[in-house]
C-alpha cells in the first residue's frame, strides 16, 4: 500500500530509554514515522505506548537516545517544542473545554484576530472548510461542545490537531470508547489525514482498528521493541503473538 | 470511505448544510430560537431580569416612594462601588476561582486615599495610584501563591481579607474616622457629578449606533463569507429595544438629579471588560481555563498567567471600587470595606448570572446583579426594617441565585449544552 523508503522520513527514534525510578519504562526503543503513512503502535498494558507518546509530547524528556526530526537531531524538553517541530497530540481524554462552542475548541490557543479582537468570522469559515475537508459531520460549529457525541468530539479533538499544520499527529486510544458508527468514523479520518501527507502515529488496543487503517504495526513488550510488520505481511494472530510474548522478535536482547 | 466531498447546497449557507439542522429564519424564528434555547437551561439572564421585576412589585407596592425617580438615582449611586468590585468577582468566578478578600482590599485602598491625601497632604493623582498600586500588589501575590503552590483561592484569599484587613488598620494608625473635604474632586465626584441630560442621551445613542454597527458589519462579513447571517431586520428591531430600554432608564433617572459620574465608570468597565472578555484572546483563555484547566494548558495557554491576571484585576477593581465608597462616603474608616461588602459584591456576581462553577458568565451580571442586591437594601431601608432583616433576605436571595445555577447546570447537561 505504501512504500515507505521513498517517502521522507519524518520521525526517527533510536535507542530511547525513559526510567522511573527503579521502573524502567523504555529501554533503546525504536521507531521511524514517515510522510503519508499510518504507524500503529501496539502492546499490552504496561507496554511503554504511552511513555513513548509523552517523550514525544513533550511532556517527559527521555534518559538516553536520540529523536530526530527531518534528519535533524532533536529535543523535546516541553510540549511547546514538540508543537513548534510539527508533532501535534491528541490525548486520549480529548482535552476540549466541554463550556465553548465547536470554532472556540478549535482555535483554542492559536484564534485569528484582526485588528486586535478575535475574527470570529474567519476562524469559523476556515473550521467548516476542515470539517468538510475531513468529511466529518457536525451539525453546527456553534454549539458548546458538550452536545456533541463521543465520535463527534473525537472528531473535534482531531480536526484541532490540525489547525496547527503539523507533520506528525499522535493520536492515542482514539476510538477507545466509541460506538461501531463512531469508531468507522475516526478511522476515516485517520485515512483521511494520511491522504494530506501527515505521518500518523497510531496508539491503540484494538487490532481489528488497527489492521483496518495502519500501514506499519510496532509491537512494543516491557518497554521494548518486539517487531515492527507491515499490515499486508500479518496476520492478527501474529500480532497478539508479539505483543504476549509467544514469539520473540527483538533484535537484541 | 464515504462521501467525501459532498457537494454544497447552495441555497444554504455553508453553516447549515447538516440537514440534522432545524432552520428557524427571520424574527419569528430568533424568538423560537430564544425559546428553545431557555428550555434547554441556556437561561442567560432571564431569571435575574424576572427575579428583580418581583422585587420592585413588591416594594412599590409596599412603599409607593420606592420606584420614584430619587429613589433610583440614590439606587444607582450606592450600586456603582458594590458593582465595580463585582466585576472583579465576576472575572475569578469565571476562572473557578474565589476572592474572599475584595471587602479588604477596598478597605485599604479608602484608608490608603483617606491618610495619603487629607492627613499627609500628597497630591491626588499620586494617592489614587498609590491606592490601586495596593490593590495590584494585593492580587500578584495571590495570583503567585495560586500558581506556585497550587494553595485553593479560598484559602490564600481568606488569609487575604484577615491580613489586608490588618494592613488597613495600619494604615490607619490611631485615627478612628478620616473624613475627606466636601469640595475635594474626589468627593465631587462620588457624590455630586452628575451627566448632564444632553450628554447621558448622546451616551445611550452611541451606545446603540455602535452595538448596531457592530452587529451589521458582523452579518455583512458572514454573508460575504458564505455563513448565516442575522437580518438587517432582527438587528434592526434588537437596537430598537436597547434604545428604548437606555432611553427609558436614562430618561427617569433625569428626572431626578440623573446619571451619576460614578456608576457611569462602573457601566463603562463592565462594557469594557465585556468586550475584553468575549472579543479577545486573553478573554478566550479566561473561559477556556475555567473550563478545563488541562484542555487549555494542553492547547498552549500559559495558564498561571491567566490566574495571574486575573487575580490581579480583580484586586484592582476591589481597590478602585473602595476609593469609589470612600468617594461616597467622604470619609474612610477602619470598617470601610467591612460588613456586607464582600458577601454583596460576590452575591452581586452570582445572582447576576455568573455560575460557581466555572467557565460561564458575563461582566454584564455584575449589573444586574448588583442592582438586585441594592433594590433589596433600598426597599427595606425604605420600610425601616432593622438591618437583621435585610441580611437574612439578602441571604435568601443568593441561595436562591446559587440553587438555580445549579438547576440550569443540571438542565443544560440533559439538553446538552454542557
Amino acid at each position: 500500500m505504501t512504500n515507505t523508503t521513498t517517502r521522507e522520513q519524518l520521525l526517527s527514534l533510536r535507542g530511547i530509554t525513559k526510567r522511573f525510578g527503579a521502573v524502567r519504562a523504555l529501554s533503546g526503543v525504536d521507531l521511524d514515522v514517515y510522510a503519508g503513512e499510518v504507524v500503529a503502535i501496539v502492546g499490552d498494558n504496561g507496554a511503554g505506548k504511552s511513555t513513548l507518546v509523552k517523550i514525544l509530547a513533550g511532556v517527559h524528556p527521555q534518559d538516553a537516545g536520540t529523536i530526530s526530526f527531518g534528519g535533524v537531531p532533536t529535543a523535546i524538553p516541553t510540549p511547546t517544542d514538540s508543537r513548534d517541530l510539527g508533532i501535534a497530540t491528541v490525548y486520549q481524554d480529548l482535552s476540549l473545554c466541554d463550556n465553548l462552542d465547536v470554532v472556540s475548541n478549535l482555535w483554542l490557543g492559536r484564534e485569528l484576530r484582526k485588528g486586535g479582537a478575535l475574527d470570529e468570522v474567519e476562524m469559523e469559515m476556515r473550521s467548516w472548510t476542515l470539517l468538510r475537508e475531513l468529511s466529518a459531520r457536525i451539525p453546527s460549529v456553534r454549539i458548546p461542545v458538550a452536545s456533541l457525541s463521543g465520535g463527534q468530539r473525537q472528531t473535534v479533538a482531531i480536526a484541532r490537531s490540525l489547525i496547527g499544520e503539523p507533520n506528525v499527529v499522535i493520536l492515542d486510544e482514539p476510538t477507545a470508547a466509541l460506538g461501531v458508527a463512531q469508531t468507522a468514523e475516526v478511522l476515516n479520518l485517520i485515512e483521511r489525514l494520511r491522504e494530506r501527507g501527515l505521518g500518523v502515529i497510531l496508539i491503540s488496543h484494538n487490532i481489528a482498528d488497527v489492521q483496518a487503517v495502519a500501514d506499519r504495526i510496532v509491537v512494543l513488550r516491557l518497554g521494548r521493541n518486539n517487531g515492527d510488520f507491515r499490515v499486508a505481511d500479518v496476520t492478527s494472530e501474529m500480532i497478539i503473538a508479539a505483543i504476549t510474548g509467544a514469539s520473540d522478535n527483538s533484535r537484541s536482547a | 470511505m464515504s462521501d467525501t466531498t459532498r457537494p454544497l447546497d447552495q441555497s444554504r449557507p455553508v453553516d447549515q448544510q447538516d440537514e440534522r439542522l432545524v432552520h428557524h429564519s427571520g424574527v419569528r424564528g430568533a424568538v423560537r430560537d430564544l425559546g428553545q434555547r431557555m428550555r434547554g437551561g441556556d437561561l442567560g439572564s432571564l431569571p435575574v431580569v424576572l427575579g428583580l421585576v418581583v422585587i420592585w412589585a413588591v416594594f412599590q407596592i409596599l412603599n409607593p416612594n420606592f420606584l420614584s425617580s430619587t429613589n433610583l438615582v440614590n439606587l444607582t449611586m450606592q450600586s456603582a462601588a458594590v458593582g465595580t468590585i463585582a466585576i472583579g468577582i465576576v472575572l475569578v468566578l469565571l476562572l473557578g476561582e474565589i476572592d474572599l478578600s475584595v471587602g479588604s482590599v477596598s478597605g485599604l485602598s479608602s484608608a490608603i486615599l483617606a491618610v495619603g491625601f487629607v492627613q499627609l497632604g500628597f497630591p491626588l493623582p499620586l494617592v489614587l495610584f498609590a491606592s490601586l498600586l495596593a490593590g495590584v500588589l494585593a492580587g500578584l501575590v495571590f495570583g503567585f501563591l495560586r500558581t506556585q503552590f497550587g494553595v485553593p483561592s479560598f484559602v490564600i484569599t481568606l488569609g487575604g481579607l484577615l491580613g489586608i484587613l490588618g494592613l488597613q488598620l495600619f494604615v490607619l494608625g490611631k485615627t478612628k474616622s478620616i473624613n475627606i473635604p466636601f469640595d475635594s474632586v474626589i468627593v465631587q465626584f462620588g457624590q455630586q457629578w452628575f451627566l448632564p441630560a444632553w450628554s447621558s442621551y448622546t451616551l445611550v445613542a452611541l451606545a446603540v449606533v455602535v452595538f448596531a454597527w457592530n452587529q451589521l458589519v458582523q452579518a455583512r462579513r458572514r454573508e460575504a463569507a458564505g455563513l448565516s447571517a442575522s437580518p438587517a431586520s432582527v438587528i434592526m428591531l434588537r437596537s430598537a429595544g436597547l434604545l428604548v430600554l437606555l432611553g427609558a432608564a436614562t430618561w427617569y433617572l433625569n428626572l431626578s438629579r440623573g446619571v451619576g459620574a460614578p456608576f457611569a465608570l462602573f457601566l463603562v468597565l463592565v462594557v469594557i471588560t465585556h468586550f475584553f472578555l468575549t472579543r479577545t484572546r486573553w478573554g478566550r483563555s479566561v473561559f477556556a481555563v475555567g473550563g478545563n484547566v488541562e484542555a487549555a494548558r494542553r492547547a498552549g495557554i500559559r495558564v498561571n498567567r491567566v490566574y495571574i491576571s486575573v487575580f490581579v484585576l480583580c484586586s484592582l477593581f476591589a481597590a478602585l471600587g473602595g476609593l469609589m465608597a470612600a468617594a461616597r462616603a467622604a470619609s474612610a474608616n477602619s470598617s470601610s470595606g467591612g460588613g456586607d461588602t464582600n458577601l454583596n459584591a460576590i452575591a452581586a456576581a452570582v445572582i447576576g448570572g455568573t455560575s460557581l462553577f466555572g467557565g460561564r458568565g458575563s461582566a454584564f451580571s455584575a449589573v444586574l446583579g448588583v442592582v438586585v442586591i441594592m433594590s433589596i437594601n433600598s426597599g427595606l431601608a425604605l420600610l425601616f426594617l432593622e438591618s437583621y432583616v435585610q441580611y437574612i433576605v439578602t441571604g435568601a436571595v443568593l441561595l436562591l441565585a446559587v440553587v438555580i445555577d445549579s438547576l440550569s447546570r443540571r438542565t443544560r447537561a440533559a439538553a446538552g449544552r454542557g
